[in-house]
C-alpha cells in the first residue's frame, strides 16, 4: 500500500514554565485510502497530534521534533513542516482537511450553508467564477445527502446530525488526500452517528481519501479502522490492523480499554475499567508511563521508556526480559483489577 | 421506603411564533415507578424526551398535566414542600464541567446543600461531614480534593464530587441523566459502579437516563425504552435488549457500536 502521509518520530510540547510535552516522539504512516483510528483517553496526545500533522497548532504548542512528510499521488513529496506562508495555506485544505471535535460548532452561525462553502472554494480559486462554486456547493450537499434547497439555510436551522454532514462536504470541498476527524461523532445520538459513519464510508470509497479518525471510543474504532493505533501519555502504544487489535490486544493498556465497555448482548461480566489516571505530562518521565496502573508491572517497566516493536511498546512482550513470553491473562486478554473502584 | 411514582406525565412546549402557534408535545402519557433499591433505566436518542422527564421529576419544569407523587403523596411545586421534595429527589446532571460552580470550591459545594436542608452548621462538624461525603465518593485525599477548585479535577473526579453532591441532602431517589456520557470511556465503568454501590449502601431509587444500552443492560434491572415523547417498550434489562419488540428499540440496539460485528466493508 502507498503511503500519503509519514509521521517521523513527532514531538509536540505546550510551552508553559513547564513545559507540557503532549506528544512524544510518534512515529505513523497513513496509506492511502485506509481507516486509521487513534484511541486514548483525554490528554492522551491524540488531538495534539491530529493538528501537528494538520499544521494547525498554535502557541504555546510548538512542534520540537521529527518530520511529517505528504506524499502526493503523483509520487511527489513536501515537507509539511517546511511549509511556510502561501505555500502553507494552500497546502492545508487541498491535502488534508479536518473535520473538529464538536463539528456542530465549526460552522458560522452569520453565514448560510451556501456561503460557508463557496468561501472555501473561492479562498483556494477552486470552482472557478461564481456560478460555477454555487454549481459546486449543491454539488457536495447531494455528496453528503443534504436537499440543495437548504442551501440557504442557517447553522442553527439544522439539525446536528446535518451540521455535521455540512462539515463533513466542507472538509471534502478541494478533494483532499487525508481527512483528519476528530471526534467527529461523539455528541452525536447513536442513530444519528451510525448515519453519518456509513456516510463517511460511502464518501472515502468514492474518492479514495484516507481518514484518520480520533476517538476514545475504542468499541466504535474497532467497527470502523483498518488499523488502529492506541495513544497513552503522548506516545503511541500499539499500533495493529483492527482484526488483530480485537483478536489478541498486546499492550496492558489496550487490554484495559478492550475491558472498559460492556458488550451489548453478550454475557453479564463485572467489568471495571483501568484504576488510575494517567500522568501529568508536565512531569519528567522515568520508564513506561502506564506502570502505575498496570497489573502486571514489574522492574523493568522503570528502566526507560519501552520502544514499540512488534506492535507494543511493553517489555512484557521482550523475550529478552521474559524468555517464556508474556503472562497468560496478559495474553488472554483480561484485566485483573481490585473489586474497589478507586478515585478518578 | 420511598418510591417515585409518575403517572401519565405530559409536557408540551409552545414552538412556533406570534402568526402560527404551534405546540410541542415532548413528553406524551409517561407512566412508571422507581422503586427503593433498584436502578430504572431511561434510554432514547437525542429529543426523544427522557431529559424532560428527569427535568420534571427533578422539579426544574413544570408538567403541563400528570402527577408524581412521592410515597403516594403529590409533588409541591414550590415552598418548603418543594424543599422537602428535593431532599427526597436529587439529580446528577449529564456534564460534570459546567455543572460546578468554577470560583468555588469542593468542599463549599458540598457544605451548601449540607447546610441548606440543615443536616449540619458552619464549623468543623460540617467539615467532617464534607469529608464524609468525599470519601464516599472515593475522592481522596479529602482535605486536598475539598480545598480544590473543579478546573484542578479531571472530568470523572469533578462527576463524583457532583454525585456527592446529590448525596448531601441524603436522598432516597437519584436522577442520573447521562452521568457518563461526557467522561472518558476508560472511567464510565467506575462511576456506575460508584452510583451502583450508593444505590446499594443507600437503599436508593435510581432512574439512569442514558442512549447507551450496554450500560443500560448491565446496571439496570428495568429498561424504558422512550421515542418522541413515548414509551414503546419496557421490560427487565435483558429481555429488552436480547428479545427487544418494538423496531425503534432495535434500531438503537443496531445503531451501537459492537465491535465483535464484522466489518461489512470489503477491501
Amino acid at each position: 500500500m502507498k503511503p500519503v502521509l509519514r509521521i517521523d518520530g513527532i514531538s509536540v510540547a505546550y510551552e508553559a514554565e513547564r513545559a507540557t510535552r503532549a506528544v512524544r516522539d510518534v512515529s505513523l504512516t497513513v496509506h492511502r485510502g485506509e481507516v486509521l483510528g487513534l484511541a486514548g483517553e483525554s490528554g492522551c496526545g491524540k488531538s495534539t497530534l491530529a493538528y501537528a500533522m494538520t499544521r494547525l497548532l498554535r502557541p504555546p504548542g510548538r512542534i520540537t521534533g521529527g518530520s511529517v512528510t505528504h506524499y502526493a499521488p503523483d509520487g511527489a513529496t513536501t515537507d509539511v513542516l517546511g511549509l511556510g506562508g502561501e505555500e502553507l495555506r494552500r497546502f492545508r485544505w487541498e491535502r488534508i482537511s479536518m473535520v473538529f471535535q464538536g463539528a456542530m460548532n465549526a460552522l458560522n452561525p452569520l453565514l448560510t450553508v451556501e456561503r460557508q462553502l463557496t468561501d472555501t472554494l473561492h479562498a483556494h480559486d477552486a470552482g472557478g467564477g461564481r456560478k460555477e462554486r454555487h454549481a459546486r456547493a449543491a454539488e457536495l450537499l447531494d455528496l453528503v445527502g443534504i436537499d440543495r434547497k437548504r442551501m440557504r439555510a442557517y447553522p442553527h436551522e439544522l439539525s446536528g446530525g446535518m451540521r455535521q454532514r455540512v462539515v463533513i462536504a466542507m472538509a471534502l470541498a478541494l478533494n483532499p488526500d487525508v481527512v483528519v476527524m476528530d471526534e467527529p461523532t461523539t455528541a452525536l445520538d447513536v442513530l444519528v452517528q451510525r448515519e453519518i459513519l456509513g456516510e463517511i464510508d460511502r464518501l472515502r470509497e468514492l474518492f479514495g481519501f484516507a481518514v484518520v479518525f480520533i476517538t476514545h471510543d475504542l468499541s466504535l474504532l474497532l467497527e470502523i479502522s483498518d488499523r488502529i493505533g492506541i495513544m497513552y501519555a503522548g506516545r503511541l502504544v500499539e499500533l495493529a490492523p483492527a482484526d488483530e487489535l480485537r483478536a489478541a490486544p498486546r499492550h496492558p493498556y489496550t487490554v484495559g480499554l478492550m475491558s472498559s465497555f460492556p458488550s451489548l448482548r453478550g454475557e453479564r461480566r463485572s467489568l471495571r475499567g483501568i484504576p488510575g489516571s494517567p500522568p501529568d505530562l508536565s512531569l519528567p518521565e522515568s520508564g513506561c508511563a502506564f506502570a502505575p496502573r498496570c497489573p502486571w508491572a514489574a522492574q523493568p517497566c522503570a528502566r526507560g521508556v519501552p520502544p514499540l516493536v512488534s506492535g507494543a511498546a511493553c517489555v512484557l512482550h521482550d523475550p529478552a526480559i521474559r524468555p517464556l513470553g508474556p503472562p497468560a491473562e496478559l495474553l488472554a486478554g483480561t484485566f485483573p483489577v481490585p473489586s474497589v473502584e478507586g478515585a478518578r | 421506603m420511598t418510591t417515585l411514582d409518575v403517572t401519565g406525565l405530559v409536557k408540551e412546549f409552545n414552538v412556533g411564533n406570534a402568526v402560527r402557534r404551534d405546540v410541542l408535545r415532548a413528553v406524551d402519557d409517561v407512566s412508571f415507578g422507581l422503586p427503593p433499591g433498584r436502578t430504572v433505566a431511561l434510554v432514547g436518542a437525542s429529543g426523544s424526551g427522557k431529559s424532560t422527564v428527569a427535568r420534571i421529576l427533578a422539579r426544574l419544569e413544570t408538567a403541563t398535566s400528570g402527577t408524581v407523587t412521592l410515597d403516594g403523596a403529590p409533588a409541591a411545586r414550590r415552598g418548603a414542600g418543594l424543599r422537602a421534595y428535593r431532599r427526597q429527589v436529587q439529580m446528577v446532571f449529564q456534564d460534570p464541567f459546567s455543572s460546578l460552580n468554577p470560583r468555588h470550591t469542593v468542599g463549599y459545594h458540598l457544605a451548601r446543600p449540607l447546610r441548606i436542608h440543615g443536616h449540619t452548621r458552619r464549623g468543623p462538624e460540617e467539615e467532617k461531614a464534607v469529608h464524609a461525603l468525599l470519601r464516599r465518593v472515593s475522592l481522596t485525599p479529602v482535605e486536598r480534593v475539598a480545598a480544590a477548585r473543579p478546573h484542578e479535577l479531571s472530568g470523572g473526579q469533578r462527576q463524583r464530587v457532583a454525585i456527592a453532591r446529590a448525596l448531601a441532602p441524603r436522598p432516597s431517589v437519584l436522577l442520573a441523566d447521562e452521568p457518563v456520557s461526557m467522561l472518558d470511556v476508560s472511567i464510565r465503568l467506575e462511576i456506575l459502579h460508584l452510583i451502583d454501590r450508593l444505590k446499594r449502601e443507600d437503599d436508593l431509587a435510581v432512574l439512569y437516563i442514558t442512549h447507551d444500552l450496554a450500560t443500560a443492560r448491565h446496571f439496570a434491572s428495568e429498561i424504558l425504552v422512550m421515542n418522541k415523547g413515548s414509551i414503546v417498550e419496557r421490560g427487565p434489562a435483558d429481555d429488552v435488549i436480547l428479545r427487544p419488540a418494538h423496531p425503534y428499540t432495535r434500531a438503537l440496539a443496531d445503531a451501537a457500536p459492537d465491535p465483535l460485528r464484522p466489518r461489512t466493508r470489503t477491501r
